[in-house]
Formats: C-alpha cells, sequence, structure tokens
C-alpha cells in the first residue's frame, strides 16, 4: 500500500522528527535512503573539494580583498574627512584667537597713545605754566627789586633832606648858619630812634 | 503510486555525465550541479554586488558589505584577533552551506547539505582543521583541552574520557545537525505535497489546508536554512577558538 508507507513515513518524520530515524525505516521500506548508498560518496566528495576549494580561491583571492577594500578606504575617506573637520576647526579657532590677539593689541595701542597724548599735553601745559610762572616771578622779582630800589633810593634821600630842612629851618629861625655836621647827626639820631634807617 | 510521490525521491542523486578516474566514480551529477551553481551564484554575488565599489553602497552592495562583517564580527566576537586568518576559510563555509540550503528551497532543485556525505565532509574539514591548528599551536599542550584546570582529581578520571568522546563527536553532530535538518524540512514539505494531492483528491477545497500549512513551513524552512548555516559557522568558530586559546 504506496499511500499507507507514504503516512507512515510521514508519521515517523513528524513525530520523530529526527530524519535519520525516518530516513532508516524509509531505507528498510523503500530499499535504500539515498543519503547512504555509499556508491554515491565519491562523486560528491571528490566535487564537493573541487567546488569548495574553487570557492574558497575565488573569496580568498578576489572577492573577499575587494570588499575589503571598499570597507577600509571608506574608513580612511571617514576618518580623512573627521581629520580635515578638526584641521578646519584648529584654524578657526587659531583665527579667532589671532582676531582677539590683534584687537586686543589694538586696544592696548590706543590706550598708548591716548596716554602718550595725554603726558605730551600735560607736560607741555606744565612747561607753559612753569614758563609763565618763572616769567611772573622774574616780572616780581624786577618789580620788587625796582620797589625795593626806589624804596632805598627814597630812604636814603630821606637824611639829606630832612638834614637840609632842618638846616633851612634853623637858618631862618635863629638867622645864623648852624653847624651843618651836628644837625645832620641829630637828624640820624632821630631817624635811628623812629626806626628808618 | 507514482515514483514522484515518494517523499525520499528528491534526495535521488543521477549521474548526469559519468566520468571514472584512477577506479573512482567521479561523475557530474545533480548534486555537482547543485554544487557549481551554489559557487557560481556566491560568486556573481560577491563580485558583482562589490563592482562599483561606491563609498555609499547600493543595496546590492551593502548586501555584499553585510555579510563580510556579519561573518568577520562573528570571528572577532568569539575568536578574537588570532581567528583573522580562518576568515575566508568560514566566510566561505558559511556562505557555501547558506546558499546551498537556499538554494534547496527552490522547487526542482536538489539540496547538496541534504546529504550526509557533504556535510560530513565539511564537519571532518573543520575537525581536522581545527585539531592540527590546536596541535601546531601548543603541542601535545592542546591536551590539557580534556583536562580542564581546578578540576580535582577523582572527578579527572570521569571528565577527561567524556571531554574526549564529546570531542570526537563534534563531526559526527555537526555534519547530522544540518543533514538531518535539511532533510527533514524536505521530506516534510513533500509529505505535504502529497497530502493536498490526497486530500484534494477526496475533495478539493479540503487540500488547501496542507496547503496553507506548506506555506508556512516554507517559510520557517527558509528560516533554518539560514538558522544552520550560522550555526554550522559559528560552531566551527568556537571549534577554532578552543584551539587557538584552550578555552
Amino acid at each position: 500500500m504506496p499511500r499507507m508507507r507514504q503516512f507512515s513515513t510521514a508519521a515517523l518524520v513528524l513525530t520523530g522528527s529526527f530524519a535519520v530515524a525516518a530516513g532508516q525505516a524509509a531505507y528498510a521500506a523503500e530499499g535504500g535512503l539515498p543519503q547512504l548508498d555509499l556508491t554515491r560518496f565519491p562523486p560528491q566528495l571528490f566535487w564537493l573539494a573541487v567546488t569548495f576549494l574553487l570557492l574558497y580561491l575565488l573569496m580568498s583571492k578576489l572577492a573577499l580583498p575587494q570588499v575589503s577594500d571598499i570597507l577600509r578606504s571608506r574608513e580612511e575617506k571617514i576618518a580623512g574627512d573627521l581629520s580635515q573637520a578638526d584641521q578646519l576647526n584648529r584654524e578657526a579657532d587659531a583665527a579667532l584667537k589671532g582676531y582677539e590677539q590683534a584687537l586686543a593689541e589694538a586696544r592696548a595701542k590706543a590706550t598708548e597713545i591716548a596716554a602718550q597724548t595725554r603726558a605730551t599735553i600735560q607736560a607741555d601745559a606744565d612747561a607753559r605754566q612753569a614758563e609763565a610762572e618763572a616769567r611772573l616771578s622774574a616780572q616780581a622779582a624786577e618789580a620788587e627789586a625796582s620797589i625795593r630800589a626806589t624804596r632805598d633810593q627814597a630812604l636814603s634821600q630821606v637824611r639829606e633832606i630832612a638834614t637840609d630842612t632842618a638846616v633851612a629851618v634853623v637858618a631862618r629861625l635863629l638867622g645864623t648858619q648852624p653847624d651843618g655836621a651836628s644837625i645832620d647827626q641829630a637828624v640820624g639820631e632821630e631817624l635811628s630812634r623812629r626806626g628808618v634807617k | 503510486m507514482a515514483a514522484g510521490h515518494n517523499p525520499l525521491e528528491q534526495f535521488q542523486i543521477k549521474t548526469l555525465l559519468p566520468i571514472e578516474a584512477g577506479g573512482y566514480d567521479i561523475s557530474f551529477t545533480n548534486s555537482s550541479v547543485f554544487m557549481v551553481t551554489t559557487v557560481a551564484v556566491i560568486t556573481l554575488f560577491m563580485l558583482a554586488g562589490a563592482k562599483k565599489k561606491a563609498l555609499v553602497p547600493g543595496r546590492w552592495q551593502s548586501m555584499v558589505e553585510m555579510s563580510y562583517e556579519a561573518i568577520a564580527g562573528m570571528i572577532r566576537d568569539t575568536v578574537g584577533s588570532g581567528g583573522k586568518k580562518y576568515f575566508p576559510f568560514i566566510f566561505s563555509l558559511f556562505m557555501f552551506v547558506l546558499i546551498a540550503n537556499l538554494s534547496g528551497m527552490v522547487p526542482y532543485t536538489f539540496t547538496v547539505t541534504s546529504h550526509i556525505a557533504v556535510t560530513f565532509a565539511l564537519a571532518a574539514v573543520v575537525f581536522l582543521g581545527v585539531t592540527i591548528i590546536g596541535f601546531a599551536k601548543h603541542g601535545l599542550g592542546y591536551l590539557k583541552l580534556f583536562a580542564p584546570s581546578g578540576v580535582p582529581l577523582p572527578v579527572l578520571f570521569l571528565l577527561v574520557p567524556i571531554e574526549i568522546i564529546s570531542y570526537l563527536m563534534r563531526p559526527i553532530s555537526l555534519s547530522v545537525r544540518l543533514f538531518a535538518n535539511m532533510m527533514a524540512g524536505h521530506v516534510m514539505l513533500k509529505v505535504f505535497a502529497g497530502f493536498v494531492i490526497s486530500l484534494g483528491a477526496v475533495l478539493v477545497p479540503l487540500g488547501i489546508f496542507p496547503l496553507a500549512f506548506m506555506v508556512a513551513l516554507t517559510g520557517l524552512e527558509v528560516l533554518v536554512a539560514v538558522l544552520q548555516a550560522y550555526i554550522f559557522s559559528i560552531l566551527t568558530c568556537i571549534y577554532l577558538n578552543d584551539a587557538i586559546h584552550l578555552h
């Protein structure tokens, strides 16, 4: 009964699910599981050896190096791009730093110039003030000197005038010519008593 | 019942071009056709997808890069930098199993990985390679893999045989897992396809139920195809990690 045989085979496979068991049952039933036919081993082994060796050679010499080339070049490209981006980033940083430095330098220079200008102006003003002060003090000194000279002159003439006046007054009052030397002495005493030189 | 209704019929290996060399039968069979197809599809996918070498990848190139980075990441995570030189092998292994599994999902195709001869050969290459790498790296020190440090002596008498057996079972579990998954999935699909016919013969609308189940099953099988390729390659990575770093 072929159908029954088919069912029994199926049942064995389904319940046992271990193909060898099923195969052996079928081997007995059908007169040979094709997998266990030893006469068919040599051609399978020969062609397996030939094809698998060919596959190994094709893969190891041709296909796999190609794929690893692709993967490596991609990795290198990514690494290169990343390092380039890094480089550009660093350059931008350097440029920013340079700009900031230039700005700081310019600011420092401006401050310096301002300070210098202020110092120059100050020095100029100081010089002019000093000059003016010197001139003024010189004028003042000159004026003082001239005043002192005038006063000294005046004071030196006071005794003479006073003596002359005293001589004239005495001469008028007494009608005689007084002794000029004694009058001069008396005037000198009187003047020194009053605090005039 | 017609021969085409036998669920094991699809695993039959048919000679297309008989070749014999040194007494061995190395005929070009339907299995060979799909091995060649698998290699051609992978090569086309990888070379044509990466041809443009675009800086910003298109859809196809993205898929190529994703497959590359998925396997590279898997090796990096499980093995570390020491696994780099095995990348082409593990990549080839993953792609071969994946495309062989997936191309088997196309109707009328042959699933290369549904044969124990193929999966065991792949697992044996992994097993031998890992063992050779382990001994080349650590000399006899590689045997320490069977005796984890910090285990008391009496336990070692029990543990060492278990570790050795589990190590020797690696190629078997690795190959049977893939082969059994692929075969079981295809047998199930075929059986349900048979149900569609037999139930449909009773009453046409009844055939819809197994058909709907087949649609769901096909989705599941695509998942299994991808998952098994992933499991096969990640286990290879884990074994490789053992060989390089001794746990």
